[in-house]
């Protein structure tokens, strides 16, 4: 009852939404047919995880080579590479998702990335966000463009948690965004009658101001309306002290609840290994296997119609750098996850590591254009016509060459 | 004859203190409007106190300028001083605290102790870690709102998000304030020096890698197969100086990498100056390099210095520091001519920071009034700006760190080498409103100081012109909510 009446609040105020999950969680509403029920989950490692050590090509001796100290033993060996098609092997400190490995729900495209060069984080993070890679000043982010092309009925307003909206998410599309976390309801003073009538008095025109203090009451109802006790204390509650882990389950909670949720981008940092790669990785792999896995399962329900795309700006070089770390370089790996996926298998041109193959002599070439992932995920799985995808990937050609999709 | 001489001499003598009349009434109305007095000290200073205008009126716009602008010629407030005699931990030299979390953690590698022992340890490092945070925080947040040289304060918050370090990262924390206070000695410095003082500072080396930069060739390199790191030397060049589009390539940043090799910490000050830095010849790379196409010769630690020349004399870092004080100072789009004439000013005087704000403050662009009240604060210069407007006393300064948590902008703690963004973009949004005036509304009513309450007059005057809507809904509301209103209107949150 309680949840249908908080839906109920989401509709009456806007047609759809971007809804907060947790730290850096963003879902997706809109109104839409019973038949939409495909969803889209972007994750976001900021800072370039180093792809070579996730997935790695135990069959390459230049692998082994060119990492002494950092390099993922061979499959048999102690720490090993869990091996998956007898060429690449999962880091071990991702067994979690093994099991949707073995249900074919999971799936690589390596040597992927943005075809524009980049190793600046900033720039390269932006490009891949804009979805227009080598134009910087492109003014909004493809998921929020994505929003805008989900037939038929356009969704008006957009919701995130966290203070800062993430590039992917900008444009015109309203974003409402809401403090994360457990004291999302906790009162505050602007919920008092009398302050809420004077700031509302002050901030009624169109300006900027004004349009995001109306965003902010509308979603602080909705808020206030159920979200404290069904959507987090629910989740939040629970013992564990990850937060990826959480927000997977609070995400998985909203679009499995609500057929109108179709989108969420999450955000996890600190992949920037430059130094001593291997006791970072030992600490945020297990979390990341353990979040997507959760994830996985609380879509369960609706894990056929369901794809999470994880992505990162770029790959490290293939060699380790002097502190048993990696810098910044180009290629990486892109996971694929959901049931809709033919997963099992490792996609794209793998061309070796061999240096006269590597970009600029030293790494990972990108042989796939992250685009050519979203995109077939886009037209086949939500549905999007050739005309939006256009609006959505400006000045891109699209010709799909993995079938990844089944 | 003589008679007429002398009468003559009396017309002169009149006219002339006629002439000087003259000219002091021509000072006089030659004196910037009240809106442009404002402008000035809304951006050179992080909110207006009734101590400012009276200051402004007595010795004039320019006369303040001129003052901002050398702040050792300007004596510190006593509120200042009292607070800062009050915090321990940034008295300390900060090679002391390093020093004491080492002996610490060595203690903690025993294997002898007991859990018990071990927990009471873990406790002493973190207070200890603690302590120099939050105390180098409190410091920091002092000065914003009681320093009298509040160009230093500002040009400190530009500086320290254009020369970022994370607090988290190593033991950054032990020398946050020390780095706070070498960017403070050179914010209207010399760029070249406040360049160099981040390059050595322990806090940087920490936090971009360059303490473990090693040439692998080299004796410790090959002893500890240790090599080289690119973070500090992309940064460098992306961040702190030529910008992302400023022409350099992969190679210039792995030469860079080679001459900062060595360029590592002394964390024991038992070698150097016990400032913590120290250069390792036998860490470094002690080839030939070319750097931006040109040759720097093997020279040891004078090769980063020349690098630093090189890149404090490029064109790149002249237009790239230009375009982000003009972003500051006066507009998210900062207009270009003023772009232009910052850098031709930055080249010509070598980088001298003071010359080169001395010039944006009397450009036409920084005065023309369609740029006043257009940059949206941070929630860092709003909060501040909201304790100073106020004029509240005694502020509890942990209360305000948790403001600046809330908002997403806490003090020390952005994670992303960029260092915190100044425009509107980045900080409006709906939570964030609804923050603000929750925020506005709790300061109102005395959230930072129980026992002070906010003047209604002070504020009409710290405010300055309410728009006509603000002053509407301002009377018409109940007399207790018109401080809450006041601060939390869009007129206090642009400057």
């Amino acid at each position: 009852m309680k949840r249908r009446k908080f839906f109920t609040t989401a509709s009456l105020a806007t047609a759809g939404m971007l809804l907060p999950v947790g730290c850096n969680s963003w879902v997706a509403q809109r109104v839409n047919s019973a038949s939409d029920r495909q969803r889209l989950v972007v994750v976001f490692l900021r800072g370039a995880v180093d792809g070579l050590n996730v997935v790695v090509p135990h069959q390459e001796a230049e692998y082994y080579e060119s990492r002494p100290t950092i390099a993922v033993p061979y499959p048999q060996e102690q720490d090993g590479a869990i091996d998956l098609d007898g060429f690449f092997g999962l880091h071990p400190k991702l067994q979690d998702l093994m099991p949707l490995w073995n249900k074919k729900n999971l799936a690589f495209v390596h040597a992927s990335g943005s075809p524009v060069p980049e190793r600046s984080h900033f720039q390269a993070q932006d490009y891949i966000e804009n979805g227009t890679p080598g134009v910087k000043n492109t003014p909004d982010g493809w998921m929020n463009r994505l929003l805008a092309e989900l037939p038929p009925d356009r969704p008006t307003q957009a919701l995130n948690v966290g203070v800062i909206t993430p590039y992917i998410l900008k444009g015109e599309m309203a974003i409402a965004s809401l403090k994360p976390g457990i004291n999302s309801a906790a009162p505050i003073p602007t919920d008092r009658p009398r302050v809420n009538k004077a700031f509302s008095s002050l901030y009624s025109g169109t300006d900027a101001l004004s349009k995001a203090y109306q965003d902010g009451k509308k979603a602080r109802e909705i808020v206030l309306a159920d979200l404290n006790q069904e959507m987090i204390l629910a989740s939040r509650g629970a013992k564990s002290v990850n937060t990826f882990v959480d927000d997977a389950a609070e995400v998985a909670k909203l679009m499995v609840g609500n057929a109108k949720t179709q989108l969420a981008f999450m955000e996890i940092g600190g992949w920037d290994s430059h130094i001593d790669q291997n006791p970072a990785f030992d600490r945020l792999l297990p979390s990341l296997g353990e979040g997507l896995a959760t994830l996985a399962q609380g879509l369960e329900a609706i894990f056929s119609d369901t794809v999470i795309v994880v992505i990162s700006e770029f790959g490290r070089t293939v060699k380790e750098n002097g502190n048993k770390g990696t810098d910044h370089g180009y290629g990486n790996a892109i996971w694929l996850l959901g049931g809709g996926i033919r997963g099992g298998n490792v996609y794209g041109d793998w061309q070796g590591l061999d240096q006269s193959v590597l970009y600029e002599g030293r790494d990972l070439p990108v042989t796939t254009d992250f685009r050519a992932i979203i995109s077939p995920i886009l037209q086949q799985h939500l549905a999007i016509s050739n005309a939006s995808l256009n609006r959505i990937f400006p000045d891109y050609q699209f010709t799909n060459k993995l079938y990844f999709l089944a | 004859m003589r008679q007429k001489l002398s009468n003559w001499t009396i017309i002169m003598f009149l006219s002339l203190i006629l002439w000087a009349g003259l000219i002091e009434s021509t000072k006089a109305s030659n004196e910037l409007p009240q809106s442009s007095q404002r402008h000035i000290l809304e951006r050179l200073s992080f909110g207006v106190t009734s101590a400012q205008i009276n200051q402004v009126k007595e010795i004039g716009i320019e006369a303040y300028i001129q003052s901002q602008l050398s702040p050792q010629l300007v004596s510190e407030s006593a509120i200042v001083n009292d607070y800062l005699a009050k915090f321990s931990s940034i008295h300390q030299e900060p090679i002391e605290l390093q020093k004491q979390d080492l002996a610490l953690r060595k203690e903690l590698r025993n294997s002898q102790l007991s859990i018990k022992q071990k927990k009471k340890i873990r406790r002493e490092i973190r207070k200890l870690n603690a302590q120099a945070r939050d105390e180098a925080m409190d410091a920091h947040l002092v000065r914003a709102i009681y320093s009298d040289r509040q160009l230093q304060e500002v040009m400190v918050d530009f500086w320290f998000n254009h020369f970022n370090v994370d607090a988290a990262k190593g033991s950054v924390e032990l020398w946050l304030n020390d780095y706070e206070n070498k960017i403070r000695t050179h914010a209207l410095g010399n760029f070249r020096d406040l360049l160099l003082a981040t390059a050595k500072h322990p806090a940087m080396l920490i936090y971009l890698d360059n303490k473990k930069n090693t040439d692998p060739n080299s004796p410790i390199g090959k002893k500890r197969q240790l090599g080289l790191n690119e973070n500090y030397a992309r940064e460098l060049m992306e961040l702190h100086t030529l910008g992302v589009d400023g022409g350099y390539t992969q190679d210039d940043v792995i030469a860079l990498a080679r001459i900062f090799t060595g360029w590592g910490m002394d964390a024991h000050g038992k070698k150097g100056d016990r400032q913590g830095f120290f250069y390792y010849k036998n860490r470094h790379d002690q080839e030939d390099k070319m750097f931006l196409g040109q040759k720097i010769l093997a020279n040891g630690m004078k090769e980063g210095e020349q690098a630093i020349d090189i890149l404090v004399r490029h064109p790149a870092t002249a237009h790239f520091i230009s375009y982000k004080l003009a972003q500051y100072f006066v507009a998210d789009q900062p207009p270009t001519s003023l772009v232009d004439k910052l850098s031709q000013e930055f080249s010509e005087t070598n980088g001298n920071i003071k010359l080169v704000l001395d010039t944006l403050i009397h450009s036409d662009e920084f005065n023309s009034p369609q740029y006043y009240k257009q940059k949206f604060k941070t929630p860092y210069q709003y909060v501040i700006s909201l304790v100073r407007m106020g004029e509240i006393e005694q502020p509890n300064l942990k209360r305000i760190r948790g403001m600046l948590e809330q908002l997403s902008m806490p003090l020390y703690m952005c994670l992303a080498p960029t260092g915190y963004r100044n425009t509107q973009e980045a900080w409006l949004n709906p939570q964030a409103m609804l923050q603000r005036t929750s925020l506005a509304t709790a300061i109102a009513n005395g959230t930072l100081n129980r026992s002070y309450l906010i003047e209604q007059k002070q504020l009409n005057s710290n405010f300055g012109e309410l728009s006509s809507n603000t002053k509407q809904v301002v009377a018409k509301s109940p007399r207790k909510l018109r401080s809450a209103l006041i601060m939390g209107s869009p007129e206090s949150m642009y400057r």
